[in-house]
C-alpha cells in the first residue's frame, strides 16, 4: 500500500485553507470580501492618479437555512480598468496579478480579490459578473467561474458593449454567504478609517438595510504615485539571486551588481566584490595561521605570518601558482615541517575562492559562491540605504485633511518621518495625534493603525505601535488617562513587516519601532504645547471668573454692612486683573 | 440680695453693631477709591500664641496677617468674611439668633459657598478676631446647651420678651443657658456662690438634694467641656453679681481640664477676652480625694498618662494645686468619676463631701 500523492493548484490550496486569508466565518468573510474589493478599487484609481470614486452595495438575497444568509456584493471603481484579455485571469485565477513588483501597493499576495470571488463561488455556486473598460471604445462584460482544481477561469459569457461616455473602471458583482449584522460595526469602522487615510476618495456604501453611508473627499490632491525600483542588496536571499541571475543579460558580476540592484553604482559594485573576495581570503588566512600554530614553531611564526598574509591578500586568479611558490619559499626558509601538504590545502582553498568576481559571468557562479555572495550582501555596510521613491506616503497635508474630515478633532498634529530601511526594505512612518472635538473620551487612546494606506483593525494589542505607545511616558506631554485622544500611525513600505499572513499587525522590528517612537515624540510635543496653552487659557479664565464672581459680592455686602447707598463700581478693579 | 443696674447687655449690642459696621465701612471706602480692599487681623497661628500671666489666659502676639481681595487665594475667604460680617450684623440688629450650622446653610441662600462647616466655623472665628467680639455677641451659638438652676432673677432682652422677668428656680429641671438667657439682664440673686458641675446626673441630684438652699448657690451644668456661651454667662455672674465660682468635675485629666478652660480659657479663644474666670476654683474631684474618700477608681490609660504629661508643661498649670494634683494622678495612676461617691449612698456627696470641701477652700 502506498500513499497517493497529488499536486494541488493554488486555488485549491486557498480553497482548503481559507482561514489564513481571513475567511474564517460568515461575519469575518463578508468583512474580508468587501475589504479586498475596496482595496483593489483604491489601487486601481491610485494607479491612474485619479481621485477615487468607489461605490459599494451589499444587499440581502435571502437565506437557505437558519443562520445561513446570502448577500450580493457589488463594487464599482473609476480606476484603470482591466484589459479585455486579462479579465478572466485577473478575476478567475489565484495568484495572478499586477502586484508582484517592488513598489508600494495595498495588497501584496495577489490573492485578495480572487479569494473573495472564490469564497463567493464555494458558498453560493454562482458566477461572478464583471464589467471593465480601460476607457477606450468598448466595455467588456464577463460571467466567470473558477475551476478550483486547475486554478483557471471558466468563461460562461463574454460580450462587448459600446462605451459612448468613455467610462473607465471596473464593476464587479457576485453573491456570497455572510453575516452582516455581526460584521456591521467592523465594516463601518473599516470604511471610516479608509476614508481617513484616503482623503481624496469618495466612498459610498449602501448596506443591506438600505442605509446610505457616504464618505466625502476633502481634497482632490493625491500622494505621488510610487515608482518601481530594483531590489536592494540587503533584502535579497539565495532564491532571489538565482532568479535574478536567470533573468539577467549581464556578462560579468560587476555589471550584474550595478544593473540589477537598487543604489549600486559601478564603484560600489567594485568595492563590494572586493569585499567578498577579501572576506574569503581572511578566512583562508585564518586557516593557515591555525595550521602553522599546530607546528609549534612559535618564535618563527611571529615573523612569517605577516609575510604570508601580505601575499595571500593580493592573490589573483592568474597568480595563484606564483603566490604559492613565494609562500613555499618563506616556509622552507623557516624550517616548517610538512610544507607540501600545507601548500596543497592552500591551493585547494584558493581555487574555489571568489577571486576576480568582477569579471565572472553571473551564470557561471557556483552554488557555494552564490551563498557567500548573499551573506556578504547582508553584511556589507557600505551600500546606500534604499531610496523611498518606491513609496507613496500620504504626506502631512493629506493625513491632516483625512483626520480632520473624519474625526473632527479640536487639535491635530501630524508628522512624516524621513525614509528609513529594515533589511533592505525602505519604509516611511507617518504619525498623527488628534485631540478633543468629536473624539470621545476613553480610558486609553483610540489607535488608528495604517499600513500602505489600509486600516489594520484586528490584533491591536500585538502591534508594535501599542508597545511603543506603552513605552512613552505620556505624563511628560501633559496627557492624562481619559483624555479624548486618537493616535494615528501609518507605515508604508515595499514590504510591510507583518507578523502573520492575516496582515493585521506589524512586527517589532527595531528600525520600525524607532521611527514610530520618534514620530510619536514629534506629534506629542506639539500636543503638549497645545495642551499647555489650553491649560493656561483655562486657568486664566477661572482666575478671572473668580474675581468676577466675588468682587461684586464684596461690594454688595460691604455696602449693606456700612449702610451706604451706592454699590461701589467693581469694573475698574476687574479690568485691572484681566490678563487676556 | 444683690442687685445690679440694667442695660449692660443692651449697651454691649450697640458696640457690637458699631464694630461690624465700621468693618464694612473700611472695605466699602477702599473699593470706592478703586483699590482692592484689605483686612488686617492678628495671626492665629500657634507661633503667635502667647500665655499672658497677668490675664491668666492665652493671648495673640503682635504678628498680623493681611487678607486682600487682590490675592486670588484670599478672594473667596475674604468674601465669606464680608458676608459673615453682614449676616452677623443682620442677626444682631434683628435680634435673631442662629447656630454655627445654621450659618453654614444660610450662606447658600446668598450664593456664598463653604466647603464644609469647619470652613464656615473658621471664618466666624476670623470675624471674632477682626472685630474683637465673640460670636455669641452677634447671636451665633453652638448647638450644645447647658443649664442653670437657683435663685436668680433675670430680665429678657430678646424681642417679644423685653422686660419680662423670670426666676431661675422656677423649673426643677433647670433652665437652658441659651441665647436669650446669656444676654438677659441679671436683676437679683440671694445666692453667694456658683457651683459649676460637669455632669447632668449630678446636676439633677444637686437640685433634688436642695444644694442651692443648703449651700446658698446657683448650680450650673456645663455638659462636659463648657460651651462658650455658658463660660460667658458664668463670667458675667462672677463679675456683675460678684459671685465666687466652684467647679466640680470628674477626677481625671479631662475633668481637670474642663475646670482649667473655665478658669483660664482655651488656646482657640486666644483672640477673645471675657471668656475666662481667673478667680474660679477647681473644687474636685481631686486626685487626692480618691485616696482620702476611698472612692472606687479605674486605672489611668496610656492616653490619660500622656495627657497628664502634656498638662504638666502647659503654662496654665503653673499653680500649686494643678501641679500637685497632676503629679498625684501620675503617682497613684487612678481616676474616678463624680458618680463614684454614690458608693456611699446617694446623698453622701452632698452631705459629707461638699461641706468639707467648702470649709477647706474657704479657710
Amino acid at each position: 500500500m502506498t500513499e497517493a500523492f497529488e499536486e494541488i493548484s493554488p486555488a485549491d490550496f486557498f480553497y482548503r485553507n481559507r482561514d489564513i486569508a481571513g475567511f474564517t466565518n460568515p461575519a469575518r468573510a463578508v468583512y474580508a470580501s468587501l475589504r479586498e474589493l475596496v482595496e483593489n478599487a483604491l489601487d486601481a484609481s491610485d494607479f491612474l492618479g485619479k481621485p477615487s470614486e468607489i461605490y459599494i452595495r451589499l444587499s440581502y438575497e435571502g437565506k437557505e437555512s437558519p443562520g445561513t444568509n446570502f448577500y450580493n456584493l457589488r463594487v464599482n471603481d473609476n480606476g484603470s480598468g482591466v484589459p479585455d484579455r486579462h479579465i478572466p485571469s485577473a478575476f478567475g485565477q489565484v495568484l495572478f496579478g499586477s502586484k508582484y513588483k517592488l513598489r508600494q501597493a495595498r495588497g501584496t499576495f495577489g490573492l485578495g480579490g480572487t479569494m473573495a470571488i472564490l469564497y463567493g463561488q464555494i458558498t453560493t455556486h454562482k458566477p461572478v459578473q464583471i464589467f471593465s473598460s480601460i476607457g477606450d471604445s468598448k466595455i467588456y462584460e464577463y460571467n466567470l467561474m473558477i475551476d478550483i482544481q486547475r486554478n483557471c477561469p471558466i468563461i460562461l459569457h463574454r460580450s462587448a458593449h459600446a462605451n459612448k461616455t468613455k467610462w473607465r473602471g471596473t464593476m464587479i458583482e457576485y453573491s456570497l454567504e455572510g453575516d452582516y449584522p455581526r460584521a456591521m460595526s467592523k465594516i463601518l469602522e473599516y470604511l471610516k478609517q479608509t476614508a481617513v487615510v484616503n482623503p481624496y476618495a469618495n466612498i459610498t456604501f449602501i448596506d443591506p438595510r438600505g442605509r446610505l453611508y457616504k464618505f466625502t473627499r476633502a481634497t482632490t490632491k493625491m500622494p505621488d504615485p510610487p515608482k518601481e525600483i530594483k531590489p536592494h542588496p540587503h533584502g535579497v536571499d539565495v532564491e532571489a539571486i538565482q532568479r535574478l541571475i536567470h533573468a539577467t543579460n549581464c556578462q560579468n558580476m560587476q555589471d550584474f551588481m550595478k544593473k540589477t540592484f537598487h543604489r549600486v553604482s559601478e564603484n560600489i559594485a567594485k568595492n563590494f566584490l572586493e569585499f567578498v573576495k577579501n572576506n574569503e581570503l581572511k578566512i583562508i588566512m585564518n586557516e593557515i595561521r591555525e595550521k602553522l600554530i599546530e607546528t609549534k614553531k612559535e618564535h618563527k611564526i611571529e615573523t612569517i605570518i605577516p609575510k604570508i598574509e601580505k601575499r595571500i591578500m593580493k592573490v589573483e586568479v592568474q597568480k595563484i601558482s606564483s603566490v604559492l611558490n613565494e609562500i613555499e619559499k618563506i616556509l622552507t626558509k623557516s624550517g616548517i615541517p610538512k610544507i607540501k601538504s600545507l601548500i596543497q590545502s592552500i591551493r585547494q582553498r584558493l581555487i574555489v575562492a571568489p577571486l576576480s568576481l568582477e569579471l565572472k559571468d553571473p551564470k557561471q557562479l557556483r552554488p557555494n559562491e552564490i551563498v557567500k555572495l548573499v551573506q556578504a550582501m547582508k553584511n556589507y555596510e557600505k551600500f546606500f540605504p534604499p531610496l523611498a521613491s518606491c513609496l507613496s506616503p500620504l504626506g502631512e497635508e493629506l493625513l491632516r485633511a483625512g483626520v480632520l474630515k473624519e474625526l473632527k478633532p479640536e487639535f491635530i498634529a501630524v508628522c512624516q518621518r524621513k525614509p528609513s530601511a529594515y533589511s533592505g526594505h525602505p519604509f516611511i512612518v507617518e504619525t498623527g495625534i488628534a485631540y478633543g472635538g468629536e473624539i470621545s473620551k476613553r480610558e486609553n487612546f483610540t489607535l488608528y493603525r495604517f499600513a500602505n494606506r489600509i486600516p489594520l483593525l484586528y490584533d491591536e494589542a500585538s502591534d508594535v505601535t501599542w508597545n511603543v505607545i506603552k513605552s512613552i511616558n505620556w505624563r511628560r506631554y501633559k496627557v492624562t488617562p481619559g483624555m479624548p485622544i486618537t493616535v494615528i500611525t501609518h507605515i508604508c513600505s515595499t514590504k510591510v513587516p507583518y507578523k502573520t499572513v492575516g496582515k493585521e499587525f506589524i512586527a517589532d522590528r527595531p528600525e520600525v519601532k524607532r521611527e514610530i517612537l520618534n514620530g510619536l515624540h514629534v506629534v506629542a510635543r506639539q500636543l503638549r504645547r497645545f495642551l499647555s496653552k489650553k491649560e493656561n487659557v483655562e486657568k486664566e479664565k477661572i482666575r478671572f471668573d473668580t474675581f468676577s464672581k466675588y468682587l461684586p459680592k464684596i461690594g454688595r455686602f460691604s455696602t449693606e454692612l456700612s449702610g451706604e447707598k451706592k454699590i461701589p463700581d467693581v469694573d475698574y478693579l476687574l479690568r485691572s486683573v484681566k490678563k487676556i | 440680695m444683690k442687685r445690679k443696674s440694667k442695660s449692660s447687655a443692651m449697651e454691649r449690642k450697640k458696640d457690637v453693631l458699631e464694630a461690624l459696621r465700621s468693618l464694612g465701612k473700611g472695605i466699602y471706602d477702599q473699593m470706592n477709591n478703586g483699590v482692592f480692599p484689605e483686612i488686617e487681623m492678628p495671626s492665629r497661628s500657634t507661633t503667635n500664641l502667647l500665655y499672658h500671666p497677668e490675664l491668666r489666659q492665652y493671648v495673640l502676639g503682635d504678628k498680623n496677617v493681611n487678607r486682600t481681595a487682590r490675592n486670588i487665594r484670599h478672594l473667596r475667604p475674604f468674601t465669606q468674611l464680608v458676608w459673615t460680617a453682614y449676616f452677623a450684623h443682620e442677626l444682631t440688629q434683628l435680634r435673631k439668633s442662629s447656630t454655627l450650622r445654621d450659618v453654614y446653610y444660610s450662606a447658600q441662600a446668598f450664593d456664598i459657598s463653604f466647603n464644609d462647616q469647619s470652613q464656615s466655623n473658621n471664618i466666624i472665628t476670623d470675624l471674632e478676631t477682626v472685630v474683637g467680639y465673640a460670636r455669641e455677641d452677634f447671636n451665633i451659638f453652638p448647638e450644645e446647651r447647658s443649664a442653670v438652676f437657683g435663685d436668680l432673677t433675670i430680665e429678657y432682652t430678646v424681642p417679644g420678651y423685653e422686660g419680662k422677668q423670670l426666676n431661675l428656680s422656677s423649673h426643677p429641671d433647670g433652665m437652658m443657658v441659651g441665647p436669650a438667657l446669656t444676654y438677659s439682664e441679671l436683676i437679683k440673686t440671694s445666692a453667694d456662690k456658683i457651683i459649676v458641675i460637669e455632669k447632668g446626673a449630678m446636676f439633677t441630684r444637686f437640685i433634688e438634694e436642695h444644694v442651692y438652699e443648703k449651700f446658698n448657690a446657683l448650680i450650673i451644668y456645663t455638659s462636659g467641656q463648657s460651651p462658650r456661651a455658658t463660660r460667658f454667662f458664668i463670667q458675667r455672674l462672677n463679675k456683675e453679681m460678684d459671685l465666687p465660682v466652684f467647679i466640680f468635675t470628674d477626677g481625671d485629666p479631662w475633668g481637670m481640664h474642663i475646670a482649667m478652660v473655665l478658669i483660664s480659657g482655651s488656646a482657640n479663644a486666644a483672640h477673645l477676652r471675657e471668656l475666662t474666670i481667673p478667680d474660679a476654683k477647681w473644687a474636685g474631684v481631686w486626685a487626692s480625694d480618691i485616696v482620702d474618700y476611698k472612692l472606687p477608681s479605674d486605672s489611668l490609660t496610656e492616653i490619660d498618662i500622656k495627657r497628664l504629661h502634656e498638662l504638666l508643661k502647659d503654662p496654665r498649670y503653673k499653680g500649686d494645686i494643678w501641679q500637685k494634683q497632676t503629679k498625684t494622678f501620675l503617682k497613684n495612676k487612678t481616676k474616678c468619676e463624680l458618680e463614684s461617691f454614690s458608693r456611699y449612698g446617694l446623698t453622701h456627696i452632698v452631705d459629707k463631701y461638699l461641706p468639707e470641701r467648702f470649709k477647706e477652700l474657704e479657710s
